[in-house]
Formats: structure tokens, sequence, C-alpha cells
């Protein structure tokens, strides 16, 4: 069977305990199982984490770039979204 | 942390070890079920508190005296809709699920923090929340980035990072008031007045007082005490309304310079024991607003699902 058939799975690793898990790339693998330790194998030679998800890269949906504009809309006309927005007096900028 | 008797799980000796050792516990590891169980306790309270504290401030939308305090209102108050699904969201992987909080908190069987079942009666009311009881908060939050279970610490992070406005508005807000005719300042001061205690409050009781500040503590889950927190609290406000000429409602306030901290009076426990049991000025309306926006909203989820189910069934044919 040729590689290109397997699915393709997301991988993340938890580089160390209390941080969130950080995606660091996707391989091929016949099922979830398979991906842990195939992700073990590549991404864990040296100690970088100590947790692995896995995820099947068709079960993610994804929003494109080219939405930011009607999608998020990045808000740069809501500056009071940020505590910079608000001057205060030096005496009490510490806040 | 050692316990001499029983023998020792060697579940329990390594849940204690990552403790001793600053690690986080993260949903997977093997947790004991008072450690769970607090733990719950503690994000549940923290993300109804989040979510009910949008009612005294949502009274005011409609009469903010500027478009300008409107938005800042509007966008202060969906940052604390979104806070409370990052900390039920955290809350869910201990295994319970958002609507068995909400469940518990219309049965009463769950906690928010006391200082929202005080009414907003003036346009003051708004600028005192985000100076006060954020202010409150974010002492409380910044020192739970650093607690023992995982997701919690990391939604404090997020929530803090988002908060810094929040204070800053509030603030800059009773600036305004303080700064401006006699009847404005006179308003201002009137809430700090009807603040300033509740505030002190959200801190909770004394620590040798407190139920579950000691194993709390122990397990990391709170890395400092009530009263630390209370005192750095005081220590970082006193100053702030010093500089807008607000006068803090305690005759016994005043700074030590042996301690290096401000003194402070006592706090009418049992008014706050009246308002946790809840008898507070709106603790009825705050939970009957709360299970009536969950009612009204039930037709949008029913038509969401329907409309979801009928996709689904248009994808198969």
């Amino acid at each position: 069977m040729s590689q290109l058939s397997l699915p393709l799975y997301e991988i993340f690793i938890r580089s160390k305990r209390g941080l969130d898990h950080r995606h660091v790339g996707s391989l091929h693998a016949e099922d979830p199982a398979q991906a842990l330790e195939y992700a073990r194998d590549v991404y864990l030679r040296r100690s970088e984490g100590v947790s692995i998800w896995v995820v099947k890269s068709s079960d993610i949906t994804a929003s494109q770039e080219s939405d930011v504009e009607s999608f998020y809309d990045p808000m740069d006309d809501k500056p009071y979204r940020h505590a910079t927005h608000y001057k205060l007096p030096k005496e009490v900028d510490n806040m | 942390m050692t316990q001499s008797s029983a023998p020792t799980d060697p579940r329990l000796a390594a849940f204690e070890a990552k403790i001793a050792n600053d690690d986080r516990i993260e949903p997977k590891d093997w947790m004991p079920d008072a450690f769970r169980k607090n733990v719950l306790r503690q994000m549940s309270q923290h993300a109804h508190s989040e979510v009910i504290g949008m009612q005294p401030e949502g009274n005011w939308i409609t009469r903010a005296p500027s478009l300008y305090r409107k938005v800042v209102l509007l966008a202060k108050i969906q940052d604390e809709a979104g806070h409370g699904l990052y900390l039920y969201s955290a809350a869910e992987t201990l295994g319970t699920s958002r609507d068995e909080m909400v469940k518990a908190l219309h049965e009463g069987r769950a906690k928010y923090a006391s200082i929202f079942n005080y009414p907003s009666l003036t346009w003051a009311d708004i600028g005192m929340i985000g100076w006060l009881v954020d202010g409150a908060a974010i002492v409380n939050q910044v020192s739970l980035q650093r607690t023992s279970y995982g997701p919690y610490s990391r939604a404090m992070i997020r929530i803090c990072k988002e908060e810094s406005f929040h204070q800053r508005q509030g603030y800059e807000a009773v600036m305004t008031l303080a700064r401006g005719s006699e009847e404005q300042k006179a308003m201002a001061q009137d809430s700090l007045n009807r603040w300033w205690w509740p505030s002190m409050m959200m801190f909770g009781p004394h620590d040798s007082e407190s139920a579950h500040s000691g194993q709390s503590m122990k397990w990391k889950l709170k890395r400092e005490s009530n009263d630390a927190l209370r005192q750095r609290f005081v220590d970082q406000t006193v100053p702030q309304a010093d500089f807008i000429g607000l006068k803090i409602p305690d005759p016994d306030l005043k700074w030590n310079d042996q301690r290096g901290h401000y003194d402070f009076g006592e706090i009418d426990w049992e008014e706050f024991k009246q308002v946790i049991a809840g008898n507070g000025p709106c603790n009825r309306q705050r939970l009957q607003h709360h299970i009536r926006a969950q009612q009204d909203g039930q037709w949008v989820r029913d038509a969401m699902h329907a409309y979801e189910l009928k996709r689904k069934a248009r994808e198969a044919a």
C-alpha cells in the first residue's frame, strides 16, 4: 500500500507540564495508536515533550487567512479592547 | 505532604511528588478524589461568577452616558462571557459537563462570587466595578496563574491578559466623575462607599476561618492566602483612591510604617455570611434572571440543532 493512501494525522506536543499542546507537524499512519508511536519516534527523540496528541487532519476544520477581513475582522477599529488605550496619569499608571 | 499512617498508594505518591515539584496536574493524571472535587468546586464557582457578573454591568448598557462608554462596556461584558466559557471548558476536563454545572447553579448547589449580589444603582457603579471588583479579581487571578491544575492555570493566564483593560477603563471612568461636577464627584464617592466592603469580602474569610483554604494551599490550587491577597489589594488601591480625592469608607485605614502595609478595619462578616446564604440584595434576582435567560434561549439552540439534523439528512440523501 502506498503511504499516500494512509490517513494524515496532525501532531501536537506538550513540551512541559502546565503548557498547552503545540502543533509540531503531521505524519501518515494506519490508525491513531500507530500515529502516536510514529509521533514518538519522529518528534520526541530528544525529550521534546511529555504528552502527545494526534488528530486526524480530516477532522480539523480550519478558517483561511483570506477570510480574515470578512470573518474575523481583526478589530483594529476597537482599540478600547486594549489596556494601553486608557491613558492614566503616571502616579497610577501601574494598574 | 507525607501521610504517616495508611500504606502509601503509589499513585498518590506520584501525585504528591508532582505537587511538591511545582508541576501542574493535567487532566489524564491520576488525582485524589478530594483534589478533583476541590478544583472542580473552585472552577465552577469562578465560571459562574464570570457569567453572573455580567448582570450588574448589563444593567447599564442602554443607559451608558455616551456611545463611547457603551461600546467599552459591551466589550468588557463580552470578555466576561468568554472568560466564563474558558473556565467551564477547563472544568469539563475533569469529567463534568457545563449542563451539570449550570444545573447545580440553578438548584443552589453551586455558588458564585457574593459581590454580584449587590445592585448597580448608578453609572458610577460601573466604573467602580471595573476599578474595585475587577481590581480585586485580578489580584486573585494573577496568583492563580500558578495554580496546580494545568487547564485552570492556562485559563487564568489567558483571562489575566484580556482583563488588564477592565480595571483601567473602570478607574478612568471613576476618575472622570471624580474630576467632574460636585454631583458627579458625590456620585463617585457614594459608589465607593457601597462597593468598598463587598470588594474586600471577595477574598473570602480570614485564613483561620476558611473552610477550604488549608487543603487548597497544600495542593497549591491556591498559591497565596485570602488575607495576603486582601492586603495586596488594599495596598494597591488606597493610593489610587487618594490620587483622585475619593475617601475609602474605613475609619481604621492607615499606613503602618513598621509593617510596610496599610492597616484596615474589620469586615462585617455577618453581612458576608448573609449574602453567601442567599440573603443579599439581589441573590434571587440574579438566579431568576439566569434561569430565564437559559429558558428564553432554548428555542435558538433547538432551531440550530434541527437545522443540523436537516443538513445531515440532506447530505446522506
